[in-house]
């Protein structure tokens, strides 16, 4: 047991040091010089050679590497060149609508989809069940820039039961999680539905119903329990896609989150924040799969012995 | 018992039929727009003021965007573009990747090692992170729109054809083609290949839908192919100013994309179903 969690960790830190090391190499793979880049072609040379000793570009490859490396090891994550305040501050104040939004778009994920997959399953082939996966598919092919505008269109400008866009007490979260847990609802409903179509085959739910149990409980105490492992898992590894999917997301809402500030940092040509926000959220996604994967191997002891 | 299977068995070809039927003409419709393009006279870059956010008269029936400019115009050159964006990603990550992962899994060992390491790093950028990433590093035009998208794709195909390879390359029939002295490219091109092409065609198809998604997504963002050129997704960026005043904006090419994309999901099902023996079972 033991064993598998450390070969887990280890090749998640093998895996985070390879990202460290892309992220690191984004800034060179650029064609052109990335100090022209951020301040424009008109600059001085002067202004080019201070910001490139700042930043240390002049110095060779590895050197800059390892001093990126010893930087991030301390949590020194470097100065925004657009503020000029510590990229670390910039990042804290945007950890926490980032969370609350996942969060949130989660739980909205999770509620639309357990009603509409287990009303699948039990109706197989028959109208809901076309009904519910009719929705799923329409979920899936709506992207979160097209989903959040029609929301606010929606309930909004025609409702007036929402705010458009910012972060104000909580329903102004609402349509930004409806957004962004809209495609994880689709996704999760198709996976309740086949899983709990498999386990409703099996010969302990023949038993219990020749023990003459009602319906309800065969379908939330023998079914869905046993349903729920593939279920559980897929949620952990999309919860990776949710904070990709936020920076979108926080830009149609003008939501104040990472996503948010990694956009704006990009279109202020501030690499140094862009490179963080990129390495904060992969590191987040790597180590929460890597979590999913050892929860997953504690519970199904068939997948850590087949290592 | 045998009856009701068989009214089932035709219920589901009739419905199979009617999907299938529907997504092939959506995407007819789509590559019509893409070659019918070039030949129209298309003013789509024309602005013009008085008719700044109008809905809809006699020369453009899909309305006016907030210059003034013909939507329905914005909209062909907004399928070309999603169009030789998808498939320039799509054919550059499709080779680059089954190429990589074909001979990784054949000739294994440390290469192979290697390979899935570099695979491991690639998958930890969730979604389109990476592509994000990247094209706001370069600059905005629709070649960088495709290297920064088959930097992000080439993954997926990579990973796949490696799995399937590694099954396959244990099979007799190519122990047997060895053993007549077939040489490596035969037995890859001959007796692998032709095995792997039915996963990969699922995920080639799925593969159209989250390219389209991403290319909207990076234009939404800005990120994407550079202004005057229209893109579905910058249309919908424009649009989400002018909700108000002019849904129109967001509507035309929002319900637009999202037909596409769900005509290639119905696709992808269909194709699935048919192609995937796993599931038939």
């Amino acid at each position: 047991m033991l064993n598998f969690i450390l070969a887990r960790l280890l090749s998640a830190f093998g895996v985070i040091l390879g990202v460290v090391l892309l992220v690191f190499l984004l800034i060179h793979l650029v064609p052109g010089d990335p100090i022209e880049v951020m301040l424009g072609e008109s600059a001085s040379a002067v202004d080019k050679t201070l910001l490139r000793h700042s930043l240390g570009l002049d110095k060779s490859l590895s050197e800059q590497f390892i001093q990126f490396l010893y930087g991030l090891s301390h949590f020194d994550f470097g100065t925004s060149l657009h503020s000029k305040k510590p990229i670390a501050t910039l990042i804290t104040q945007r950890i926490m609508p980032t969370v609350e939004l996942t969060l949130a778009a989660l739980l909205v994920a999770c509620l639309l989809a357990f009603p509409l997959g287990i009303m699948a399953a039990l109706n197989k082939d028959k109208y809901p069940d076309g009904l519910a996966m009719g929705i799923s598919l329409i979920g899936v092919s709506i992207p979160n820039f097209l989903m959040g505008p029609l929301l606010i269109l929606l309930f909004s400008v025609a409702l007036g039961w929402f705010p458009v866009s910012g972060r104000s007490g909580l329903a102004s979260l609402v349509l930004p999680a409806l957004t962004l847990g809209s495609a994880l609802a689709a996704i999760l409903s198709r996976m309740i539905r086949a899983s709990l179509l498999e386990v409703l085959n099996e010969d302990y739910i023949r038993t219990a119903k020749a023990k003459g149990l009602s319906k309800t409980r065969i379908i939330a105490v023998h079914a869905l329990r046993n349903a729920l492992l593939p279920v559980i898992t897929l949620i952990g590894l999309q919860i990776g896609a949710l904070l990709a999917g936020a920076v979108i997301t926080e830009m149609v809402f003008s939501w104040p989150g990472l996503g948010q500030l990694t956009i704006e940092s990009i279109q202020k040509r501030d690499y140094p924040v862009v490179q963080v926000c990129i390495l904060l959220i992969s590191t987040t996604y790597v180590v929460i799969n890597t979590l999913t994967d050892i929860a997953y191997g504690l519970l199904d002891p068939r997948i850590r012995l087949s290592e | 018992m045998k009856q009701t299977f068989l009214l089932s068995a035709k219920k589901w070809l009739v419905s199979l039929s009617v999907k299938s039927l529907l997504a092939s003409v959506i995407l007819l419709l789509w590559l019509l727009m893409v070659l019918l393009a070039p030949f129209l006279d298309l003013h789509p870059n024309d602005v013009v003021l008085e008719k700044i956010l109008l809905s809809s008269d006699q020369q453009a029936f899909l309305g006016y965007d907030d210059l003034g400019r013909p939507l329905f115009d914005r909209l062909l050159v907004g399928a070309y573009t999603s169009f030789s964006v998808t498939f320039g990603v799509i054919f550059v990550s499709l080779f680059v990747g089954t190429g990589i992962g074909v001979i990784s899994a054949y000739i294994g060992g440390h290469w192979d090692h290697l390979v899935v390491r570099i695979i491991d790093v690639f998958m930890a950028f969730p979604g389109i992170l990476l592509a994000i990433a990247l094209s706001g590093l370069m600059a905005p035009g629709i070649a960088n729109v495709i290297i920064a998208l088959s930097v992000v794709s080439w993954v997926g195909y990579a990973r796949l054809s490696r799995a399937q390879v590694l099954a396959i390359k244990q099979r007799e029939h190519v122990q047997s083609a060895r053993a007549l002295g077939a040489s490596h490219g035969r037995i890859i091109l001959w007796h692998i290949l032709p095995l792997i092409m039915a996963p990969l065609m699922i995920e080639f198809t799925f593969g159209i839908a989250s390219i389209i998604i991403a290319e909207a997504g990076l234009s939404f963002l800005g990120l994407g192919v550079q202004a005057p050129q229209a893109s579905w997704g910058s249309m919908i960026r424009d649009g989400t100013q002018y909700l108000l005043m002019a849904p129109h904006m967001v509507l035309v090419p929002g319900v637009t994309l999202m037909l596409v994309v769900l005509a290639v999901n119905l696709l992808g099902d269909a194709l699935r179903d048919k192609l995937d023996v796993k599931a038939k079972k």
